[in-house]
């Protein structure tokens, strides 16, 4: 049964990306929402670890704490998709079981 | 009523909105406004993500307090600074920044840009000569 994985910790703060993507098996989905957003942008420190988990994740983006944090869809990493409330609603329905890294 | 002046330094390492020590700082700098020291307010790690432009939050159902850090040099506060390290390891510049403007009322001294990226050495000495830090 697939497992959407969430992190909504700063990646420069806590470690819940790194354990996500450490034991996260492939083909999963990570959804990164409130604090995690900022794991999403383009230029970081953290960008290489998420980009090589785009080979075998699925991941997404929630896009209103994308923009209440200042940040457009421009400035996120190539692969990552952005979905809204109805989309974060659709991941956790479509797959079996949610896992809150938090 | 004493007239001694006390360095004050808000030290600032959280991003905005997941936590409350965001905008629990920006309260207390603005009640601070009202002793008249000498203040200063600085962002590191995290805490950069504060000042960036084009914030938002109408979609998280979340007080915007973005535009209230753009109205500190009207509390007199006069020195923002912001650690260029923590920058680059969020892939940010300057220009991603806020722009506050401070104005002396009675002088009419104006500085279009209170915000000044600087080196960590230099955050270490300035937090040196604080009489006092409130961290958030």
């Amino acid at each position: 049964m697939s497992i959407l994985h969430t992190v909504n910790k700063s990646p420069f703060e806590r470690n819940a990306l790194e354990s996500c993507l450490k034991f996260a098996t492939d083909g999963s989905a990570l959804l990164l929402f409130e604090d995690g957003v900022y794991a999403a942008l383009k230029g970081t420190a953290v960008e290489p670890h998420v980009s090589d988990a785009l080979g075998r994740l699925k991941v997404y983006v929630l896009g209103p704490d994308l923009q209440a944090r200042g940040f457009s869809a421009e400035r996120i990493i190539e692969g990552i998709s952005v979905v809204d409330y109805a989309g974060f609603v659709d991941l956790a329905a479509e797959n079996g079981k949610v896992q809150a890294w938090l | 009523m004493s007239e001694v002046v006390k360095k004050f330094m808000y030290l600032n390492r959280k991003a905005p909105y997941g936590t409350i020590y965001a905008w629990e700082a920006l309260e207390v700098v603005l009640i601070g406004a009202a002793f008249d020291q000498d203040v200063s307010v600085m962002f590191l790690d995290d805490g950069v993500y504060q000042l960036t432009k084009g914030q938002d939050t109408k979609a998280i159902g979340m007080k915007n307090f973005s535009p209230t850090f753009r109205t500190l040099g009207d509390y007199e506060v006069k020195k923002i600074f912001v650690d260029r390290a923590s920058l680059e390891a969020r892939g940010l510049t300057q220009d991603d920044l806020v722009e506050i403007a401070w104005e002396d009322f009675e002088t009419e001294e104006e500085i279009e840009n209170i915000v000044e990226v600087i080196d960590s050495a230099r955050v270490g000495e300035l937090m040196n000569e604080s009489d006092a830090i409130f961290s958030f």
